[in-house]
């Protein structure tokens, strides 16, 4: 381990000079992008590597003995090692999913098999009855948490969750509390998409260690934005998605421990993932290749390949410094404006680039409008994320997310445009 | 296009002070319809009463939460619809939507829509038709079940 290796600050304007529609007017302003948490935008290398793929090698993979088909085969699981080796994860523990829901649901429909009994005597630990305990938490985006809904009801498991507290940290003594014999299952993010807070992962996977429950990760907010070392945080099942890390749409990745992998029975069937199939019966693969049935998306896959060498080229310790800068620029210049209450605003936990925020008397698609016509780009909404906004006792939020090519002139737009909303509206005192 | 062309006073006002925002109670020739717009978690909770004879609404009231532009229309249309007939709300509910997606080709006519009218930018605003609409859908679903 390398203690004090310096962290190499990004050069913002070379940066941007690889995101081509960062250079735009919108509504006769230059474009602020803030929006990378719901969807980041790409680095010309990301197209280039889709192109290249498709102009000179696309073809089926892993089958076919032509060249082409060997090339797009190769491309493919260098991609899968690429991406593995950036997540701290093995080549084959990690498989291709449509995306972070995808992938969840993925999870969830396995083990809603294992728990009829599919998947054999290696899949049986996965099994849930009546009276068996999925936990989540109260930060989760719905995509951490329908499917755990969803497999409940399927299996007669109880659905519990971690109860936030009043800054937005997870209540861990009430974790510790909730998390018991019964607990099969412990669902939670890495990083929350609405607080923006890092969860304490490591107290959390301890927890369920402690009475031997699944752990499944929504790593999505944190791949994109922290040196991210799946390994190392010792969770069981991970997922994240591609369009959030500067790649492709349609793309996510799932992670699995390779003993928790390769005891899992498939969601999906059909071709590309078996061994021997009679009219009757069917062998499957080992992971990865179990849970990646039918057709691949290949070039998102080439695609988000680069998108993580584009990320690792600068360095995710100095991805993450950049980031946080400016959120905490953000967080002090949103603090200090009359009638703008940020959502876990606290100093007690880590954090990645993104801020949400209610103005007081202006709901956040009024506030999302006013600063569209200043050209800033956010998001604004419940963020699939709508028991947490409950929490909260608001319907929605206007949500500002940092990425590599964000400047702190942008961030100083933001709090300017938001400390003219209430006038605008007329709310203000 | 600019934002105070979208913001017009009428709409500021209207949401500021929303009308006829407080939900009569159920009765004889009520009927209640609820509309939630998934996206932002809007929703409305919308009453209307027809005439005895059901031909004409008698009274339109509503309860929601919004953004300024869902409740501004929801207090214009229950301001706009008390009295006139079932097939003149249709009518209006009709060409209101058809304004809403004519992207700014549609100009609602104010001696027709009355404040209603100030809406008309809003269909330049592809994302915020729904939020117009929410309102007006709820009337419509409400009215189909009333008797």
């Amino acid at each position: 381990m390398v203690i004090d290796s310096p962290i190499r600050p990004l050069d913002v304007a070379a940066v941007r000079a690889a995101f081509p529609i960062l250079d735009q007017r919108v509504n006769g302003a230059p474009l602020a992008y803030l929006d990378s948490g719901a969807t980041s935008q790409r680095p010309l290398v990301v197209l280039d590597a889709e192109r290249d793929f498709l102009l000179r090698q696309n073809s089926a993979i892993h089958r076919g003995a032509h060249t082409l088909a060997a090339e797009a085969t190769e491309l493919y699981e260098d991609a899968r090692a690429t991406v593995a080796g950036f997540i701290g994860a093995d080549a084959d523990e990690l498989a291709w999913s449509s995306g972070a829901t995808g992938a969840a649901n993925t999870i969830a429909s396995a083990i809603g098999h294992a728990s009829l009994g599919r998947g054999g005597e290696a899949a049986a630990r996965f099994a849930l009855a009546p009276g068996d305990q999925i936990v989540v938490t109260e930060a989760e985006h719905h995509a951490n948490l329908i499917p755990w809904q969803e497999l409940a009801a399927r299996t007669g498991a109880t659905l519990r969750h971690i109860p936030l507290l009043d800054d937005g940290r997870l209540d861990l003594d009430a974790a510790a509390a909730i998390i018991g014999e019964r607990t099969r299952i412990l669902a939670f993010p890495h990083v929350s998409n609405v607080l923006g807070i890092v969860n304490p992962v490591h107290e959390l996977v301890a927890l369920a260690r402690e009475v031997g429950a699944l752990t499944v990760l929504d790593a999505c907010q944190s791949v994109p934005h922290l040196p991210t070392d799946l390994h190392a945080l010792d969770v069981d099942l991970a997922f994240f998605s591609g369009h959030k890390m500067l790649g492709p749409h349609g793309i996510g990745g799932l992670y699995g421990r390779r003993d928790v992998l390769n005891a899992l029975p498939p969601a999906a069937t059909g071709g590309s993932m078996i061994t021997v199939v009679t009219l009757t019966h069917a062998e499957y693969l080992p992971a990865p290749q179990r849970f990646e049935p039918g057709t691949q998306p290949v070039s998102q896959v080439i695609g988000l390949a680069a998108a993580v060498r584009f990320l690792d080229a600068l360095g995710m310790d100095a991805v993450a410094a950049h980031e946080v800068q400016l959120e905490r620029r953000m967080r002090d210049g949103l603090r200090g404006i009359g009638g703008v209450r940020l959502l876990g605003d606290t100093e007690a936990a880590p954090r990645v680039g993104l801020a949400s925020f209610d103005v007081a008397g202006v709901h956040a698609h009024d506030v999302g409008q006013f600063l569209d016509d200043r050209g800033i780009a956010v998001r604004v909404g419940h963020h699939c994320a709508q028991p947490l906004h409950a929490r909260f006792g608001i319907t929605a939020t206007t949500r500002a997310s940092a990425s590599v090519h964000t400047t702190t002139d942008e961030v100083d737009r933001l709090i300017e445009a938001v400390a003219d909303v209430r006038q605008f509206f007329g709310v203000k005192s | 296009m600019s934002l105070q062309n979208l913001y017009q006073e009428l709409i500021l006002e209207h949401s500021k002070r929303p009308v006829h925002a407080t939900l009569a109670s159920e009765g004889a020739h009520t009927a209640t319809a609820h509309q939630r717009n998934p996206v932002c978690g809007d929703e409305i909770t919308l009453r209307v009463r027809v005439s005895d004879d059901s031909a004409a609404v008698a009274e339109v009231t509503w309860e929601g939460t919004g953004c300024s532009i869902s409740q501004a229309s929801a207090s214009m249309l229950a301001s706009l619809v008390n009295g006139q007939s079932r097939s003149e709300v249709g009518a209006l509910i009709d060409g209101f939507r058809e304004a809403l997606r004519s992207r700014g080709s549609i100009e609602l006519d104010e001696d027709v829509y009355e404040d209603a009218a100030a809406l008309s930018g809003v269909s330049k605003y592809t994302a915020r038709v729904k939020c117009a609409m929410l309102a007006w859908v709820a009337l419509e679903d409400a009215l189909q079940r009333a008797e």
